[in-house]
């Protein structure tokens, strides 16, 4: 699976994600709570430093992120700059850019795998009421097995409609290839459950308090 | 929770982000994306519990690290942009979605299931989407719906029907919700 | 269909096999299998039937996936039914689609799932998933996404994911019905050189070559058991009068 992670050996990759996190949460409460050009522009200029310089990270990489939201970002200086001034256009959009690109700099230099196990600690407490983190990065694990065979699976119903003639596009496309698809791994998943129970899926220790099955 | 609910969950979080592969069809200036499809499907499948866990297992995954929304974008980045409010109502708008199809299951049909997706997959999602929208960009109620609502209204309109008209036909093959031994007499 | 509650302490029995008493079981309204008695203990069993015989249903008892609608299987002298999750531990279960089975996305992975549900420490399970992968040619995939394996080599990591569990005895649901000649025989070589007890469920009558005995189910009902010449030409003949 084609990941976001940059591998680099640089302080910001060593650093706990844990750590990462929080520093993005504080980094958003900041920007909001002090609405100030000086605020917003100096984290921008700062999450630019901690990604370019001290993380090593191809400009691109960042790039990439920051044109996902431009459009948004050119639509809001606009909208700002008629309706209100071009002040308030100018920090709304620095605002998001810092935090934009602070959430991209720590996804870069943060692996999956790290960002799972922060996942499943964070889940722990749920155990009280029933939740098994393990079971956390099995669905994980399991989804992002499914989104190969999936992709593979609508290709190959395409292709043997293809076969027959009928070669649907846009929104009907979709219909007739989703429809098929669906039943399709829904009797997929009937198996996979007794694969992974044939293997000892239900086989931890129950937690204090179980939820009844439905 | 059996097993299977389990499985349940990561193959619609999976089936979201394939979605998300699936080409933008442009109305006017806006590309409309089938992701919110996946949710609407979700919800209309699953159930609501399970609607909900496979698309909070979905954004899960964005904000692991996966490049898994349309055009390959994803990561943190995408929970502080402009849009967090409407991905984060996903799970919800598939939750209302789910509730509603539940209640409407005896007689499901196209139409059902139109109000079910219109309620659950588009006012929910709207009514945390523009607000989000509105706060972090500063904007006015107004404009936040006009930018934020407007435009995307025709391209939900199509998708609330499309998943309707699937989950209607999956729902005669191999319904999930329900009547779970049937699935198992098929064999 | 689960059981709230595994009774205290099972004692297994090694030396008894396999038991079906009086085994009936209904999905629904329809009879999928009717009065089954049956003891196995040969180390190669074979189970052949038409589509919709009930033979997967059979197989699916055999390590409790499925549980006994009237009469009781019990193996090792455990009760499916009061024993499951021992049962379990003790039957593998090998599909017919790999793709169905495997839900890690890379190889090493998957095959440590098992494993890990047993509670084996992280050292021995990394060294135990070496060793199946080396024995089924994975090698070389240990991190590979299992997406990109040939249909051949999933079938290989699905068996993997099981014999690493290492369990008494085997249940194989039409293991070769998706692989070409080469595969086929690669996996009944496979099946050979397993020392456990092996039940095959399979459409391929050549996989039956050398096996001790084999169980033809029609509807429901074993129709004929015996050695494999005479149970297979029993089948064909059954199905040349449909």
């Amino acid at each position: 699976m084609l990941a976001l992670y940059v591998p680099r050996a640089s302080p910001v990759h060593r650093t706990p994600a844990g750590w990462k996190l929080l520093a993005l949460a504080g980094l958003s409460v900041l920007v909001f709570a002090v609405p100030t050009l000086p605020v917003s522009g100096g984290a921008v200029a700062a999450v630019l430093l901690l990604g370019l310089a001290v993380a090593q990270l191809p400009a691109g990489v960042l790039l990439r992120q920051a044109r996902a939201v431009l459009w948004w970002l050119v639509g809001l200086f606009v909208l700002h700059a008629v309706l209100t001034d071009v002040l308030t256009g100018t920090l709304t959009v620095l605002r998001l850019l810092a935090l934009v690109l602070a959430a991209a700099v720590v996804t870069a230099t943060t692996r999956v795998t790290e960002m799972v196990a922060v996942i499943e600690r964070i889940c722990r407490p749920l155990e009280w009421v029933g939740v098994r983190p393990a079971r956390i990065g099995l669905v994980i694990a399991m989804a992002l097995r499914f989104i190969p065979l999936i992709a593979e699976r609508a290709d190959r119903i395409r292709e043997a409609q293809a076969a027959r003639g009928g070669l649907p596009r846009g929104l009907r496309g979709l219909a007739t290839t989703v429809v098929p698809l669906l039943v399709q791994v829904l009797q997929m998943a009937h198996t996979t459950a007794e694969a992974l129970d044939a293997r000892g899926a239900d086989d931890e220790p129950l937690p204090r308090r179980r939820r009844r099955d439905r | 929770m059996k097993t299977k609910d389990l499985v349940y969950i990561a193959l619609f979080a999976a089936i979201t982000a394939v979605l998300g592969l699936v080409p933008a069809i442009q109305v006017g200036p806006v590309p409309i994306t089938a992701q919110t499809l996946g949710v609407m499907l979700a919800g209309a499948i699953l159930g609501a519990r399970r609607g909900f866990l496979s698309q909070l297992l979905f954004l899960v995954l964005v904000a692991i690290g996966l490049p898994l929304l349309a055009s390959g974008h994803g990561g943190l980045a995408a929970f502080t942009g402009p849009s967090a409010g409407y991905l984060i109502s996903w799970p919800i708008a598939a939750f209302v979605v789910g509730l509603l199809t539940e209640r409407f299951w005896g007689r499901y049909n196209l139409a059902w299931g139109i109000l079910a997706n219109v309620v659950g997959g588009i006012l929910v999602i709207y009514a945390i989407g523009v607000p989000v929208l509105a706060a972090i960009a500063n904007l006015s109620p107004e404009a936040a719906i006009v930018s934020g609502a407007l435009p995307f209204l025709i391209g939900d309109g199509i998708k609330a029907v499309l998943a309707a008209a699937i989950a209607v036909q999956v729902r005669r093959s191999y319904p999930v919700i329900e009547t779970p031994q049937r699935a198992v007499a098929l064999r | 269909m689960r059981l709230r509650r595994e009774t205290a302490a099972p004692v297994a029995d090694p030396t008894r096999g396999v038991e079906l008493r009086a085994v009936g079981h209904v999905y629904g309204d329809r009879l999928v299998l009717a009065d089954i008695d049956l003891h196995l203990t040969e180390r190669r069993i074979g189970i052949v039937g038409a589509n919709g015989s009930g033979k997967s249903t059979f197989a699916r008892l055999l390590n409790g996936l499925v549980v006994p609608t009237t009469g009781s299987v019990l193996v090792d002298g455990l009760d499916t039914r009061a024993h499951v999750r021992e049962v379990r531990r003790r039957v593998g279960f090998v599909f017919q689609d790999p793709d169905a089975q495997i839900v890690y996305p890379t190889v090493a992975e998957d095959v440590a799932y098992g494993l890990e549900n047993q509670g084996v420490p992280a050292a021995e399970r990394a060294e135990r998933v070496a060793e199946v992968l080396e024995r089924y040619g994975l090698a070389g995939h240990a991190d590979h996404p299992a997406h990109l394996l040939s249909g051949g080599q999933k079938q290989l990591l699905a068996i993997a994911g099981v014999l690493v569990m290492r369990p008494a005895r085997i249940v194989f649901d039409e293991p070769t019905t998706l692989l070409d000649l080469v595969n086929t025989r690669r996996v009944a070589q496979l099946v050979e050189d397993l020392e456990q007890q092996v039940v095959v469920v399979t459409h391929d009558l050549d996989l039956l070559h050398g096996f001790d005995r084999v169980l033809v189910i029609d509807d429901g009902r074993v129709v004929t058991d015996g050695p494999p010449d005479s149970s297979v030409s029993a089948y064909r003949a059954l199905m040349v009068h449909r």
